[in-house]
Parts: structure tokens; sequence; C-alpha cells
């Protein structure tokens, strides 16, 4: 243990250091939230300098707070109260570095520390904006800090003090210990709070009174930014529970995991709305809108989560007084920005007619739809919550899978059928016709899809070929317009490479998402479909048949890791008498928690998945030396993970567009002022 | 209409906060310390009469020997982890002068003879229950589980799970003193 004799007196400073820089980090907010404002509204270009100094000086006090923290977690300072809750000398270093954010304290400090952080990036890049917007900006970016910091500060202090200091920690929840899982709170923050860029340009461009499409230019690149991080942090969030959990399914439409998709739905369709702006001058007051609920989303996920109202797997320790604060900042952040809403939106015109048959049609097409999911799943989370507030608590219900599975996924299949056309359609007035033509090899592969599929599996449901005649038409139909682009095969070769590297990256960034989507849906459609399931109980040299396999558990040995005792079971795998896989899956008691995880033993292929678990040993005298195994054949299931890394290769392609690039403002405002291009990116 | 349309978020927003508001300052739901409470809670403990488990090992018990005094009804087997995760706790508060009865919930009594003579005896009666029927009456879920029964024989708090240090002092401890008090 490394809390002996020297490094104790050192040691304190270092956290004192981090508290005072965590309260002077909220009165720097405090200054940026109001000065600027000041400034914007009388012309005062010193005080709206003022907002660019104190965001990055925020931003390094609460880095310093951050590795003060980080400092106390690693050498295992247990005078802190927070390390000595979460904590403990035997963990792997690994995992104490992840204690940092693997509590309520810990995360709420990285929250306001990816906020501020944000704005720093803001006030570092953003040289190009406007001096009035960037100052509007940073101060209602400064208001969320200060709200937050406050909660920090007041009612969960990451550097509140145990006198006298513990011998040793009481350890970290052993669900948590865990590498996927380690950075999944990271990037879910990044994507949650970098929405909040959105809003506070939203917000900015309410007081203005004025979006444009330079307005739009700027939003984009953050929200594609935050975009992109929390599709990754879903993605690793969703792969964790899958080989974590021990259920053999990756997705639950848990209250928590819907907490992060909803803002993940709005932001999408932000993303797409925010083009229509850019490009078409149109859409205007719907995308401030979009940006508002979008973070509102953020924000309600995190008080979803914090407060105690739902009950899930997921809920970190839960207080009613934070609760209570949390929804303070929820109502005065989003009631606020909506008010600001219905007073200034009406005045902002949009510009431009649409016709029916058009990109920015098509776009809002994709807007109503990823709007109508996006309230449909959070119809499916706060129902319950609705009506134990009606009822006084007297009616319960809980809105599970098959709620979301009925209404979800007929959503998605017009968004998806229409989502190959979108792009090939014009501005201003497209034709059905074009379109249509250039999609005829995109309906032949739809057919050879839903032909091959179904002589695949003829006895499997009904809806699945459909479903893989779907992704085919999105997959053929994305690949069609990418060829159209660079008139592969109409012109030479050469000549068609040539146009490949000149394509703008965020052309090529949403071709690669949008064929990421497509894969992502085969491994939904494999991973629901056709899954394969075995539960049984076996002894030791016992077999058992089922979901075409023979399993046999071949031996039960135990043990000690470095903080919890195993059974670990050895798994073989035989299809038709030949061994095709041996699978090792744990089960993990954790005496300091008192807490039993499941490490599953799975065994990938492109095509499926071979996933093994074991359960409980056997209660009574006679089965007591039997085990319950539990076996899937998940098909297709790493298609997801891999729909889901191409997705995020996309948007960050699409990022690292020159266009998007926030360090770039000549050519942002040298383009400001050009006329629409003629073939536009997106 | 335009007017209607930008009014209508801020206005589904206020009750959507309300809700919200209201959940988070119903008393009776954040207080409910369990959210699972047991139907037993409050009630007379089910009758049950259980043999001893083997020689050496005192019991069995029945409900009758519960009444006069509080005591704690622990529910444990010998291929039980998390049981051994809470022995020693157990057999402080056994130390402690709190009579603890053991109900040997599936297991064989020459299993449950090691167990007890490797990790230590603090029961005071252990009752075997090799079909699981008095669990069942009372309403066992899983093991371990310990239930506080008072003087006059009522089960006054269960807890599901391995007793931890923590519940042990914000849960168990505080309920036994109560329970004693009266």
């Amino acid at each position: 243990m490394e809390t002996g004799g020297r490094g104790r007196g050192y040691d304190e400073v270092i956290a004192e250091i981090g508290q005072f820089a965590l309260i002077l980090a909220l009165v720097l907010a405090a200054v940026q939230a109001t000065v600027p404002l000041v400034g914007a509204a009388r012309g005062d270009a010193g005080l709206m300098r003022l907002a660019g100094r104190t965001a990055i000086a925020q931003a390094a006090m609460l880095l310093l707070a951050f590795a003060a923290l980080t400092h106390g977690f690693v050498t295992s300072d247990f005078s802190l109260a927070v390390v000595f809750q979460n904590s403990h000398s035997l963990k792997p270093m690994l995992y104490k570095v992840s204690g940092v954010w693997g509590n309520h304290e810990g995360s709420m400090l990285l929250w306001v520390l990816v906020l501020a952080l944000f704005s720093a990036a803001v006030a570092l890049f953003g040289r190009n904006l406007p001096l009035s917007l960037k100052a509007r900006v940073l101060a209602v970016q400064a208001m969320i800090g200060v709200a937050f910091l406050a909660f920090v500060v007041f009612t969960s202090n990451p550097f509140a003090r145990l006198v006298p200091a513990p011998a040793d920690g009481s350890g970290l929840n052993p669900l948590l210990q865990d590498p996927g899982l380690a950075f999944h709170p990271p990037l879910l923050y990044l994507g949650y709070v970098g929405f909040s860029m959105a809003f506070s340009f939203a917000i900015a461009a309410l007081i203005e009174g004025r979006v444009d499409a330079a307005w739009a230019r700027w939003v984009r690149p953050w929200t594609l930014a935050a975009w992109t991080f929390l599709t990754g942090g879903i993605a690793l969030g969703s792969w964790w529970a899958y080989y974590e959990l021990g259920w053999g399914g990756w997705w639950f439409w848990d209250p928590v995991e819907n907490a992060s998709f909803m803002p993940w739905l709005f932001g999408t369709a932000l993303l797409h709305s925010a083009i229509v702006v850019e490009k078409r001058d149109a859409l205007k007051s719907w995308t401030i809108l979009l940006a508002i609920l979008t973070f509102a989303m953020s924000l309600l996920g995190t008080f979803l989560v914090r407060s105690g109202v739902l009950t899930s797997v997921h809920a970190f320790a839960t207080d009613p007084e934070r609760g209570v604060f949390i929804l303070a900042i929820l109502a005065l952040a989003i009631g606020g920005a909506l008010t600001l809403f219905a007073l200034r939106a009406p005045r902002m015109q949009g510009g431009g007619l649409f016709a029916p048959i058009s990109r920015e049609s098509a776009l809002v097409a994709n807007n109503m739809l990823l709007t109508l999911a996006a309230a449909t799943v959070l119809l499916g989370t706060l129902y319950p919550l609705i009506l134990e507030a009606l009822t006084g608590g007297a009616a319960r219900v809980s809105v599970g899978p098959p709620f979301f599975n009925a209404t979800f996924g007929p959503i998605m299949v017009p968004l998806v059928f229409l989502m190959a056309f979108g792009p090939l359609l014009a501005w201003k007035r497209g034709k059905l016709s074009v379109a249509a033509r250039k999609l005829i090899p995109a309906a032949i592969a739809t057919l050879a899809a839903i032909a091959a599929t179904f002589a695949a599996v003829p006895d499997g449901p009904v809806l699945a070929p459909l479903a893989m005649g779907l992704a085919a038409w999105l997959a053929a139909g994305t690949l069609a317009e990418w060829a159209a682009r660079i008139q592969l095969f109409a012109i030479p070769l050469a000549d068609s490479l040539r146009r490949l590297s000149g394509l703008p990256r965020a052309a090529s960034g949403m071709t690669l998402a949008h064929l990421g989507l497509a894969i992502m849906i085969v491994g939904i459609t494999g991973s629901s479909a056709w899954r394969g399931e075995l539960v049984t109980t076996l002894k030791p040299g016992e077999s058992a048949d089922g979901a075409g396999y023979t399993v046999t558990l071949m031996s039960v040995g135990e043990g000690r890791g470095p903080n919890y005792m195993f059974e670990r079971a050895t798994l073989a795998v035989s299809e038709a008498g030949r061994h095709v896989a041996t699978l090792t899956a744990e089960r993990r008691f954790f005496p300091v928690a008192s807490q039993t995880t499941t490490e599953a033993g799975i065994h990938t292929t492109l095509l499926a998945d071979l996933y093994g678990v074991i359960g409980e040993r056997g209660r009574t005298p006679e089965t007591a030396d039997s085990w319950t195994v539990r076996f899937f054949v998940n098909p297709l299931v790493p298609w997801i993970w891999l729909g889901a890394l191409v997705i995020v290769c996309g948007g960050l392609l699409s990022l690292s567009d020159r266009r998007h690039r926030v360090g770039a403002p000549r050519r942002a405002t040298a383009r400001a002022s050009a006329p629409p291009r003629p073939a536009p990116a997106e | 209409m335009r007017r209607l349309a930008v009014i209508l978020p801020v206005a589904l927003f206020v009750l959507l906060v309300g809700v919200m508001a209201a959940l988070l300052t119903d008393s009776e739901r954040n207080n409910d310390p369990s959210r699972l409470p047991s139907p037993l809670v409050g009630k007379p403990a089910p009758a049950i009469d259980l043999p001893a488990v083997a020689d050496g090992i005192p019991g069995g018990f029945s409900t009758a020997d519960l009444r006069g005094t509080v005591s704690l009804v622990n529910v444990f087997a010998s291929w039980c982890v998390p049981c051994l995760a809470e022995h020693p706790l157990i057999t402080r508060l056994a130390e402690d002068g709190f009579p603890v009865y053991g109900i040997n919930h599936r297991d064989k009594p020459a299993d449950a003879q090691t167990w007890l003579a490797r990790h230590g005896n603090p029961y005071k009666a252990v009752g075997r229950d090799a079909d699981a029927r008095a669990s069942l009456e009372w309403g066992v879920t899983g093991v371990p589980e310990t239930f506080i029964i008072d003087a006059s024989g009522t089960i006054i708090y269960k807890h599901a799970g391995p007793i931890t240090v923590d519940v042990l002092n914000d849960k168990i401890l505080p309920q036994l003193r109560e329970a004693a008090g009266r």
C-alpha cells in the first residue's frame, strides 16, 4: 500500500489544490456567464473578449482538479471519501484510474471538465466566429457550467474528506471493473456534453435574433463531433453489456440505455437539419428547436440516471436532494431556452419554397421520422414514471422490449428506405425518375438479398429476409450514389480515381456512415431473427444438444483473482461431431462488494458468435455437482459492432473535412459568401 | 397556428418537469428502504419445525423457540459462496449476544457439518431444510437471507442477499436495538 510514511502530507496538499481549483472554476464560470453578455449587449469588445480567456482558464482549473482527483485514486489516498468508497489498494492500476469516473462525484467532475474543454475549444479554434456570437455562445456554455459546478461543489464534492483516513478502500462496483466500461463513460460524456455546444449556439442565435448559413456551418462540426463520440460511447456500452452481463443480448431498451439513445436520435436529426439551414437557408426555427431538444435529452438522461426516479441496473448511488438540484437545472436551462424560443422563433423567416421532390424534402422526412422515433422512445421511457406520478404510486408498470420493437422498428423501415433516395436527389428540385434510375442496381441487390436470405434460412421469421433486403437496399443505394459521384464505369477508371481523391471528406463520411448503418442492420436482423439458445443443467463430462450444436461441460475449476473468487467452466462446442470451439466462461464473486458477475465465453466468427455462460451450481444434494449452462448462437452480432465502427469512422472522416475543420477560418468565411455550389457535398 | 407550434414545446416541458418534481418529492417512495418489501414483514413468523442437521450440531428448532427474545434467522448453505462471505458478520452478531438460528437450505448433512467445522458454528440451533419446504414457507427467494424476529415472534425485518458491514451497521443493528428496546 502506498499510504505509508513520506507521501501523506504532500498528497493532502494535492487534494486541497484540487478542491481550490474546483471552486475557482466555479467563480470563473460565473464571470464567463455574465460579463461577456453585458459586453455583447453594449458592443464592448474588451468585455466580450473576456469570454475566451475565462473559458480557457476555467478548463485549466478543471483539468487541475481532475488531475488532483486522479492522483488521489492512483496513490490510494483514502482520506478522500470518494476514493475510500470506490477504490481499493489491491485494485489493478487501470481500474484505479477508471475509478475516478466510475462513481457519482468523479463522473460529475468529468462532466463539467468536458463541458469546459468544449468551451475552451471554441475559444481557441473559433477565431472566425463573429465576436458577439462567440461571446454569447461562451456565456451560455458557462451558465450550464455554473449550474453543474455548483451541483458538484455543493452536493457532490469529490474532495470531501474522511477523518481519520481508513486503512483501505471498500472497492469498486465489480461490474465496472472491465476494460470496455473503463472508456464507455468518457466517450458518452463527450457526446452528451458535446451537444451543449449546439445548445449554446442555438441560444446565442436566439439572443442575436439571427440564424443564417454561416451559423449552421459553425454549429455543424461541434454537433458532428458530439454525435461521433456518442455513437462510439453507446456502441461500447452495448458491447460491454453483451459480454459482461451474460444475458446474450446487446440492447435491452433499459431506461438508462434509452437515456443515451434519445440524444443520439435528436442529434442525428439535428445533424441533417443543419445541412438544410446551411445549403438552403431554411428550417431555421426547427433546427434551433432540435438543438435545444437534443441537449434537453442529454440533461434528462443525466437527471434520470442520477436522481433515482428510475430503478435500473445502471443507476448510480442516488440521492433525492441531487435529483431536485438536477431537475432545477433542467427546468431553468430547457424551460428558459424553450421560452426564449417561443418568444423569438416566430421572427425567424425561412427562405425558399420546398419542392416535394428535393434533397431538402428528403431531409425533412428524415427529421420527421427521427423525431417520431425519439418521441416514441421518450414516451416508452417516461410512461411508467408519468403513470406512477398520476396515480400516486398505485399503478406501476414497466415498458419493455415488446413495446419498443413494435413501435421503433416500423419507424425505421421508411427511414432506411428513404436514406437511399435522399443523397441522390438534387437540392431545390430533384427528379424522382433520375434517382430511381440510379437505384435500379440497388433494387436488384435488394431482391437478390431477399432471395439469398430466404434460400439460406427458409424456416426463419418471414420478416428477416425483408430486413436483409432493406440492408442491401441501403448499402447498394449508398454505393450507387458514391459511384455516380465519381462517375465510376462512366469515365475511364483513372479519371474516377482522380474524382475520388477530390471528393469532399464530408461526402465520403456520409457514404461511410450510411454504409455502417446497413452493416449494423444486417447484424441486428441476424441476432434477433435466428438466435439459437440452449439452457440446461450439466455435470462435468456431460453434453447437451441444442441450437444446432453439441455443448459439453468439460470441467469446472475454482480459483482466486486479485479481488474476487471465481468458478471457471470450460465448454467444448461441436457441430455434427466436429469440434468447433472451446469457450471459457466464468462466474466471479467479489466479497468486498458481495456481488457476482459473469464473464461470457465467446467464440467470434464473421457469421456468428458462439456464446457460453455458466450459472448457479445446483441447489439440491443430488444436483450439487452440476451447473446451469446457457449457450447462445448469436448470428451476425459482430456486424453490429463493425457497423458502429464504420459509422464512427464516417463521423471522423467527415469531421476532418476542411470545411468542417474548426481551425480553418479563411476558407470557411470565403465560402460563406460564395454562391451555393452546384453539386453540394452532402 | 405558428404561435401555438412554438408554445407547445414549453407547455409539454412544464408538464414533464411537474411530473418529475412530483416523483422526487414523494417522500414515501424515497423512504421505502428496499422497494421490494417482503409481505411477511410485520406478520408472525410462519410455523416451521425443523430437525437437526447432524450429530454435534445443536438443533433443530421450531417457530415456538423464537419467542421470548429478539432473534435472527439466517438461511444458509455450504455451497453458497456469499454465505461464506457474510459468515464472519453472522459470527459477530452471535458473539454480541443475539441468538442466531440457521436454516440449512438444500444441503447435504455431511457438507454442512464439514463447512460449520471449518468456518465455525455461530448458530444457537440449526434446522435441516433439505427440501426447502421451510424456506418456501418463509418466502425465501435465494440464499443467503436473514430475518429479524422480535420477542413476540413477529418478523420485523428481512434482508435478502449477504450481509455486508454497511448492511449490518445501517440496517441490522438499528433494527435489533429498536426491537430490544421495545
